[in-house]
């Protein structure tokens, strides 16, 4: 199926009422790689949902999980939040940059990685916690970021 | 409603339960500032402005979305207050471009009177212009963003009171902005141009396109013949922008500026306005004999248009396809007028002064021309018509009252109701009625097609005919009709669609403020032009019968589609 | 350390309904649906004395009462678990670790207030959260404990679970509103409350995931056992969740009255790396700093009050002396410019005027002027804001500059005595 016909299918599983609007834009985001949601997904959505183009933006542009603009393949999020600033994560973002080559809010021209900073997601307990697809790993240094980096291009290949 | 007693700056004061500090403090002459309020719009609280102390509460609270609570003691006139008011006027400031005196609103702001009655002086914040591009990109609207002071007064009358939703919030925090979806320039969303953003904007963030110049233009060539119309809702609100009490009716002096400033022919939509009631009417009678598409929608409105373009073209074959009286002004006067006045249609300058933004992109529209002359030229505001008065230091207070041009100065009332809600429909009625019974109509007044009410219909018998109809105004209300006629649940034979609020005395080009109150007293106006006409019915035009023998011979004859009937576009996927 | 809301968090399996009932779970419920008339549960929640677990600590029973006065045809029951303060984590160990014990607080609370659907909203950086109520609702409802006819009875309740999108302000409960009706979630002007108008305008409860989690415990127990815990204006315990520079970083329950201090130097194993403890923020980035003199305050919301303080979320930070108060201040202010809806002025404009004259004294650019326009405006932004958020995100200033104000001033005058800064401007102003 391609992605108008498999944006549709949220519509009809979730439902066709406004409140369902963020748990669609949720879903339909899941649908590409690239960890956004496309401008013909947000139309499919609008006209799906009767509600205005310009609107399902504004909600689409006002909720940080959600993207209007193509993110890398693994997108890094690093928490900038107190426990983490206290836990030393401006060595985490340092090492990142170093090992990426990219600087926050970059993507790779491989397209592969993207970089970000993230609110505080709850793994205080192991700050510096970065986020990278819905997987969290903490407790980070310089060597685990060279690591890590290095497992993912891995990974990706 | 309960009384409660509150007390404002000392004084006690007993209103109704349900009143808010702002209400409160206005019965005690306390008039407490505002910028995000609007009287017409739901309540915000956003912009702060309005903030008072109120006994035993560490921080201040919005006068505007408070409700008042018994004994409460508010203070709206502390250093405190006025301080906190000043310092947020500032951090206004600093994100808004002041460049006050080239700004669209220059002595028609609220942020700049405001300024003047917080008394602010320099601001030592740092600045945080947004100077993003000013969207230019089509005829009739440009937004500039610098100006914005996100008060969110457009995003409810486009999104709430037009059902339009061309704009709305774009991202958050200090990066929120009011834009189209990927802060796209207006003519590449769908945008109806209907301008009832401009009218409620409380800065220059949102203002017509300007074509003051053009017309200056025109007027200094000798080798151009200008002519002028006058849309039926701009003489009853021109005078506003001159400090005239709102519904003050200031045709003659229109016409006598216009004829001073240099127009060859000053004319009267008012009359092709009567024209156009022939056209429509027997349409709508060809359609109810040949069981043809109904409900019949008038098709005069141009923001309505884009409407049922983008939003409904299945619908498109209801549409009336009579243009409106503004492009059938043109089409006339470069073929008609031109062949009996025996000028070249290429010297031709035709200008329309409307109370409309929307007007502007339907002058541009593709088909409104014949043998490649535009019908209309240039299209500009009852406001831009005002800058003109000003710019050209000719006091209007003072000018004689003078009539138009003939021919096309000669209209009927039932043109002149073309300018309110319900006025198509009343004019229509008066005619089908006569044209088909042959009977004179007795009572010719149909008070319950008038008024601001967004939903109006009547039943009107026409001989063996039971004439069902309906006028609705502002966008959203008639989404809820052409929804009806979708499900085939609109039992009606034809049914009036003005996009604007009031229809086009609220129009996206009417002096600002336009409120409720102040249309209330334009649509009055309109009346009074349409009880004080000698004649009162389209059909007994004489210089449209004479059109007729003339030259058009037959209502939806061969020249009527030629020249007077249009046809649309599915813009849908636009 | 109390093991009292927690107590099932780790011990059961989380998903195990029989787990649960076996260790009394929904015999509080069962309670009170068959013995108990609504206005008996609104009474004995009153007489708990239990308070708001979210942040505001207001008055549980009386919220209930609030709703269960009003008369509509529709009322709903809203779990929020928009955890979203920077440095908590507490609600996920209930909401992760039991997640029946906050349906079951639902349950009871949608009884007691005439409720028939309720929603639970969990941020969405919660997936595995999500997850597992998705899993919980299914199996309670398969078990006739949601739906209708409720265990026999005439009672209907149904719970839909929401996800959030990533954003802060949606832990205010009117935002949260806003969000579940599919909007961006801007906070509401408040009056009205949600008691008396709150989702699509009807009477709403809201209540925060460790406060629901209270109530099947206080049915079981009764309001007199439960007042044992705690101090006499904070009766219970609280869910502290701990990090920063401190040993053991965790949630940890404890009962209310104990002190701040025992709380990081017993609990946490006091600071790291035989640091020193410089300052603890309390409640999350909207909370206060306060200096090591004053952790002898007892957790108590009368006690914090007198200082003018909010517990908040029951988040701990400690920082150690390692810490420049302004670069500290400078990150906490940049949370607050990413998560501000941009709704009212004061916020909006506020944080980044903020963030600019911080920005100047961090780079040695600073003057007195700078300290000035901060002062001003966090005072504003906490006096004027329309929402929670505005008026709370200059707490970590306001408090930094009554309690740390020579680090300020120092740093105008040319010098970082963490040495975290570098202070560019430093020579311009001494040269």
């Amino acid at each position: 199926m391609d992605l108008k016909s498999n944006t549709i299918e949220i519509v009809e599983r979730i439902g066709y009422t406004s409140d369902k609007l963020i748990e669609i834009l949720i879903e339909a985001q899941l649908l590409n790689e690239e960890h956004y949601i496309t401008e013909e997904q947000l139309k499919i959505i609008s006209k799906e949902l009767k509600i205005s183009f310009s609107k399902v933006y504004g909600i689409a542009s006002f909720y940080s999980m959600l993207s209007t603009k193509k993110k890398g393949k693994y997108v890094i999020q690093i928490c900038n939040s107190g426990p983490c600033y206290i836990n030393k994560a401006k060595n985490v973002v340092e090492a990142f940059e170093k090992n990426l080559g990219i600087r926050i809010g970059e993507v790779t021209t491989d397209g592969l990685f993207s970089m970000e900073y993230i609110s505080c997601f709850g793994a205080c307990q192991i700050a510096p916690a970065v986020k990278i697809n819905e997987k969290i790993y903490g407790n980070l240094d310089e060597n685990k970021v060279k690591q890590l980096v290095e497992t993912l291009k891995k990974e990706a290949i | 409603m309960d009384k409660i007693i509150v007390t404002v700056d000392g004084q006690k004061v007993s209103v109704e339960s349900n009143t808010t500090i702002l209400e409160a403090a206005r019965k005690t002459n306390v008039n407490i500032p505002t910028l995000c309020y609007h009287p017409d719009q739901n309540i915000k609280g956003s912009c702060r402005i309005c903030i008072v102390e109120v006994e035993g509460q560490n921080s201040f609270s919005a006068a505007c979305c408070t409700p008042i609570r018994e004994g409460m003691k508010i203070k709206t006139n502390t250093m405190k207050v006025r301080e906190a008011r000043k310092m947020i006027m500032k951090l206004i400031l600093a994100n808004h471009n002041s460049e006050c005196i080239s700004c669209k609103r220059n002595g028609n702001c609220e942020l700049q009177t405001l300024c003047e009655e917080l008394n602010i002086e320099e601001n030592d914040l740092d600045k945080f212009t947004n100077l993003l591009p000013i969207d230019q990109s089509n005829p009739s609207i440009v937004r500039d963003q610098s100006k914005c002071i996100k008060c969110g007064r457009c995003i409810e009358a486009c999104d709430e009171i037009q059902g339009v939703g061309a704009i709305y919030t774009v991202n958050r925090g200090h990066e929120m902005r009011i834009a189209p979806a990927y802060e796209k320039n207006l003519c590449d969303v769908q945008c109806v141009y209907c301008g009832q953003c401009i009218n409620v904007c409380p800065v220059g963030a949102i203002y017509e396109k300007d074509n003051i110049e053009e017309v200056w233009r025109a007027l200094e060539d000798s080798n151009k013949h200008v002519v002028v119309q006058i849309a039926p809702a701009v003489r009853v609100a021109l005078g506003e922008a001159f400090g005239m009490k709102p519904g003050s009716i200031v045709t003659g002096k229109i016409v006598s500026f216009l004829r001073k400033i240099g127009f060859d022919s000053v004319f009267d939509t008012n009359f092709t306005a009567d024209l156009t009631i022939i056209e429509e009417g027997n349409e709508l009678l060809h359609r109810i004999q040949n069981n043809g598409k109904l409900p019949m929608l008038t098709s005069c409105s141009p923001g309505w248009i884009r409407y049922i373009e983008f939003f409904y073209p299945e619908l498109l074959g209801h549409l009336s396809t009579c243009k409106s009286p503004q492009q059938m002004f043109g089409a006339l006067i470069k073929s008609y007028h031109a062949q009996k006045t025996d000028i070249n249609p290429s010297d031709i300058i035709v200008v329309s002064i409307m109370p409309c933004t929307a007007k502007k992109t339907e002058a541009k529209r593709e088909e409104m021309q014949d043998n490649g002359y535009q019908d209309v030229d240039i299209v500009i505001t009852t406001r831009e018509l005002a800058k003109m008065i000003k710019e050209s230091r000719i006091r209007i207070e003072e000018l004689d009252e003078e009539g138009f041009d003939d021919p096309f100065g000669i209209s009927t009332g039932a043109g002149a109701v073309f300018g309110a809600t319900g006025g198509v429909m009343e004019a229509a009625l008066r005619t089908v009625y006569e044209v088909v019974t042959g009977n004179e109509l007795e009572k010719i007044d149909f008070e319950n097609l008038r008024g601001i009410s967004g939903f109006k219909e009547a039943n009107v018998p026409v001989g063996e005919l039971n004439i069902n109809v309906a006028v609705t105004n502002g966008l959203k209300n008639a989404k809820i009709l052409l929804d009806l006629i979708k499900e085939g649940k609109a039992d009606y034979h034809f049914i009036e669609i003005m996009c604007c609020p009031g229809g086009c005395i609220g129009g996206g080009g009417q002096p600002i403020p336009s409120t409720n109150e102040i249309k209330e007293k334009r649509i009055e106006a309109i009346y009074k032009v349409d009880l004080l006409s000698e004649l009162r019915k389209s059909h007994l035009n004489p210089v449209v019968k004479t059109l007729y023998e003339e030259f058009l011979q037959q209502p939806l004859g061969e020249k009527s589609h030629q020249l007077l009937h249009t046809h649309y576009t599915d813009r849908s996927k636009e | 350390m109390k093991s009292f809301v927690s107590k099932l968090c780790g011990k059961i399996k989380p998903l195990s309904l029989k787990e649960y009932r076996d260790n009394g779970g929904f015999s509080g419920f069962e309670k009170a649906l068959i013995h108990m008339s609504p206005e008996e549960i609104v009474s004995l929640i009153k007489d708990s004395n239990l308070k708001g677990r979210g942040g505001a600590s207001f008055p549980t029973g009386l919220k209930w009462q609030l709703v269960a006065a009003e008369i509509a045809t529709e009322k709903y029951v809203i779990c929020n678990a928009d955890e979203g303060e920077p440095g908590t984590f507490k609600d996920k160990v209930l909401l992760e670790g039991c997640p029946m014990q906050i349906i079951e607080g639902m349950l009871v609370a949608a009884y007691a207030v005439g409720a028939s659907k309720g929603y639970i909203y969990i941020r969405g950086e919660y997936p595995k959260s999500i997850d597992m109520f998705k899993k919980a609702t299914n199996i309670l409802k398969t078990e006739g404990y949601l739906g209708e006819h409720i265990l026999g009875q005439d009672f209907n309740f149904d719970i839909e679970v929401r996800s959030g999108a990533g954003a802060y302000v949606c832990g205010e409960e009117t935002a949260l509103i806003e969000s579940i009706e599919g909007n961006t979630g801007r906070a509401r002007f408040k009056p009205p409350y949600p008691p008396n108008y709150g989702l699509w305008g009807r009477p709403t409860l809201v209540n925060n995931v460790e406060t629901l989690a209270n109530i099947p415990l206080i049915l079981s127990v009764g309001a007199d056992e439960f007042k044992k815990y705690g101090t006499a204006a904070s009766s219970g315990t609280k869910l502290i969740s701990a990090s920063g520079n401190i040993v053991n970083k965790g949630v940890f329950e404890v009962e209310f009255g104990v002190s701040l201090r025992d709380i990081i130097y017993d609990i946490c194993g006091g600071i790291e790396n035989e640091n020193e403890l410089k300052f603890i923020q309390i409640g999350g980035s909207s909370g206060a700093c306060l200096p090591e003199k004053l952790l002898d305050l007892k957790l108590d919301f009368d006690e914090f009050n007198k200082h003018a303080i909010g517990l908040g979320s029951g988040a701990i930070l400690a920082v150690d002396k390692t810490c420049c108060i302004l670069d500290f201040v400078k990150m906490n202010t940049e949370f607050f410019i990413h998560e501000s809806c941009g709704k009212c002025t004061s916020c909006r404009e506020g944080n980044r005027h903020i963030l600019k004259a911080v920005e100047r004294i961090t780079n040695g650019y600073g003057t007195d002027r700078d300290i000035e326009i901060i002062k001003n405006i966090a005072k504003i932004m906490k006096e004027s804001s329309l929402c929670g958020l505005g008026q709370a995100a200059p707490t970590a200033i306001l408090t930094t500059l009554e309690y740390f104000y020579d680090e300020y001033k120092e740093h105008v005058e040319g010098y970082c005595s963490t040495g975290v800064c570098e202070l560019k401007g430093e020579a311009i102003k001494h040269g």
